[in-house]
């Protein structure tokens, strides 16, 4: 009762593994797949190999987590295989792809064969990348425009959240041609050791996920619901299946799970199985419930 | 959890390349569990404990050679304790423990003999001035020693030691994963635990980095038992900074 279509693509739950977690392997792809997940999404991979920040490039923070991994990847040029095994998890394989201009996106989504691709501009710590290039809503539209022309499978944007207005970025997105948007990359942050002085990350700042910033997430979704045609995507936060169905309600076809798997590993099927028995209980449908809260 | 500031008590040279710092917290810990080591301005390392209140270093990158310019007083952070720890589970133990490998097991030896469980460690390093922790061992049970220069003992590896014994019930091996390997090859994979050393980025259990046939290292290791090593790239190969695989 939880499948659906996303933008072209069947999904037997609509709950995902969201980029950069548990997503270098191919084997940790496959296994999170078999625990549950509608679908995986990559780790970001861009035209060279990076060894990302130094560390610590993620800390638990009061109410969450900062990270600054500084978009760590062998290139695509070593992931075909990677990817080839994720799919042996049986569910669709997204790969997050990064790129510092228009024609970096297209050179790896023209070599790169996956089920859909999610366009990482919106990384918050990354010279010359991510959310350097997803503020500027031309560039957005630029570059998704160049990805939709160099493939046929479907493309999706994730935004970020650190703009004056998030819904004109997703506009962008959706004027080059994009399948989908993803909503929220995480939130830029910082944190000080109080012993010497120093930012603890390595890279001195990073992005901050986990439950604080799911209504900020929650909002986002709300806000790009209203003004899109294309499916909105939901992540930021979600640690449970309450979190995920608020996410549905405020609009979003489908959720991505990032942090919350470090400390559940079979997050993904205890969630479908209490959405399903959620619904159940309510009489409800999937359906029924996305976007309710525009509705009441 | 955010970085303990942990400040330095003593430094005391164990071998020519290893030194152990002790420092004015201590950690509750699971022999085998390891901690984040977070030299300031210049990197977190995973590092095991080798006391409950101190770690022992190999001068081996950038981190360490940061941390052994560190003097008495000064400082560094420290998060964790992380992962499982080896599970003590029988009456008749047998340590293998090759160079810096020794550092977790030196406790877990100490902490099975208080439980009067019979220890015996086979200890091996490169040469007779780098063995680590000989008297721990030593202290906790019966020790047999290889050196590949044959300084001391056996002259070769610890793996031919580990060809004679057999009156044991479980092992716990912790050293150069080629070394860990060959012990695998040698003995039966399900009574064995291995403390595998991965390229450890988040130590939450995140970001994925550090997985071995989609087991992550820092969560569900990094102590694993045989029988799920066997079937895995444990031995082949690892992966660099980037994720890419490189050839052990």
């Amino acid at each position: 009762m939880l499948s659906l279509t996303l933008a072209g693509l069947e999904l037997r739950n609509p709950i995902m593994l969201a980029a950069g977690i548990m997503g270098t392997t191919g084997e940790s792809l496959k296994r999170i797949a078999e625990s549950g997940a509608g679908a995986v999404v990559t780790k970001s991979v861009g035209i060279e190999p990076k060894a990302g920040h130094s560390n610590p490039s993620m800390i638990e923070v009061d109410c969450g987590y900062l990270n600054a991994m500084g978009l760590p990847n062998p290139s695509y040029k070593n992931f075909q295989d990677e990817i080839d095994e994720a799919k042996k998890g049986g569910v669709p394989v997204i790969a997050s792809i990064f790129g510092g201009c228009s024609l970096d996106f297209s050179e790896i989504a023209g070599a790169l064969q996956a089920d859909a691709f999610e366009l990482n501009v919106s990384c918050p710590h990354a010279h010359g990348y991510g959310a350097e290039i997803g503020t500027d809503p031309d560039i957005v539209e630029d570059v998704t425009r160049a990805v939709k022309s160099s493939t046929k499978v479907p493309v999706w944007v994730k935004l970020t959240p650190n703009v004056t207005d998030i819904k004109s970025i997703g506009l962008a997105a959706q004027r080059g041609g994009a399948d989908a948007v993803v909503a929220i990359n995480t939130i830029r942050g910082m944190a000080i050791d109080i012993e010497s002085g120093y930012p603890i990350l390595g890279n001195k700042f990073g992005g901050l996920s986990g439950r604080a910033i799911k209504p900020v997430a929650i909002k986002c979704v709300y806000d790009l619901y209203d003004v899109l045609d294309i499916p909105v995507i939901g992540v930021g936060g979600i640690s449970d299946w309450k979190d995920a169905i608020e996410f549905i309600m405020a609009g979003a076809r489908a959720v991505e799970i990032g942090s919350a798997v470090g400390n559940n590993i079979n997050i993904f099927s205890e969630i479908s199985s209490c959405m399903e028995a959620f619904l159940e209980e309510k009489e409800w449908t999937l359906d029924e419930i996305y976007g309710m809260a525009h509705e009441v | 959890m955010k970085p303990v500031n942990a400040v330095i008590t003593k430094i005391v040279d164990e071998t020519p390349t290893t030194r152990t710092f002790f420092f004015d917290t201590s950690f509750e810990s699971i022999p085998g569990q390891f901690v984040m080591v977070w030299v300031r301005g210049v990197d977190e390392i995973p590092m095991a404990l080798s006391y409950e209140n101190a770690i022992t270093v190999q001068k081996v990158g950038p981190a360490t050679t940061a941390l052994f310019e560190l003097e008495e007083c000064d400082s560094f952070g420290i998060r964790g304790p992380f992962g499982n720890g080896f599970e003590l589970r029988s009456e008749h133990i047998l340590l293998v423990a090759g160079g810096v490998g020794a550092a977790p097991l030196a406790p877990f030896a100490e902490k099975a003999s208080l439980s009067d469980i019979a220890v015996t460690t086979l200890l091996g390093a490169k040469t007779k001035g780098e063995l680590l922790f000989s008297e721990r061992f030593e202290a906790a049970g019966k020790l047999l020693v290889a050196t590949d220069d044959g300084t001391e003992g056996k002259h070769g590896y610890v793996t031919q030691l580990l060809a004679g014994i057999k009156n044991y019930s479980q092992i716990y091996c912790c050293g150069p994963e080629i070394m860990m390997k060959r012990v695998l090859d040698m003995v039966v994979p399900a009574n064995a635990q291995f403390s595998l050393h991965r390229y450890i980025k988040c130590g939450l259990g995140v970001c994925g980095a550090c997985c071995i046939d989609g087991l992550r290292v820092c969560k569900d290791g990094p102590v694993f038992s045989g029988d799920i090593l066997k079937m895995s790239d444990f031995g082949v190969y690892r992966r660099d900074e980037c994720g890419r695989q490189v050839k052990l």
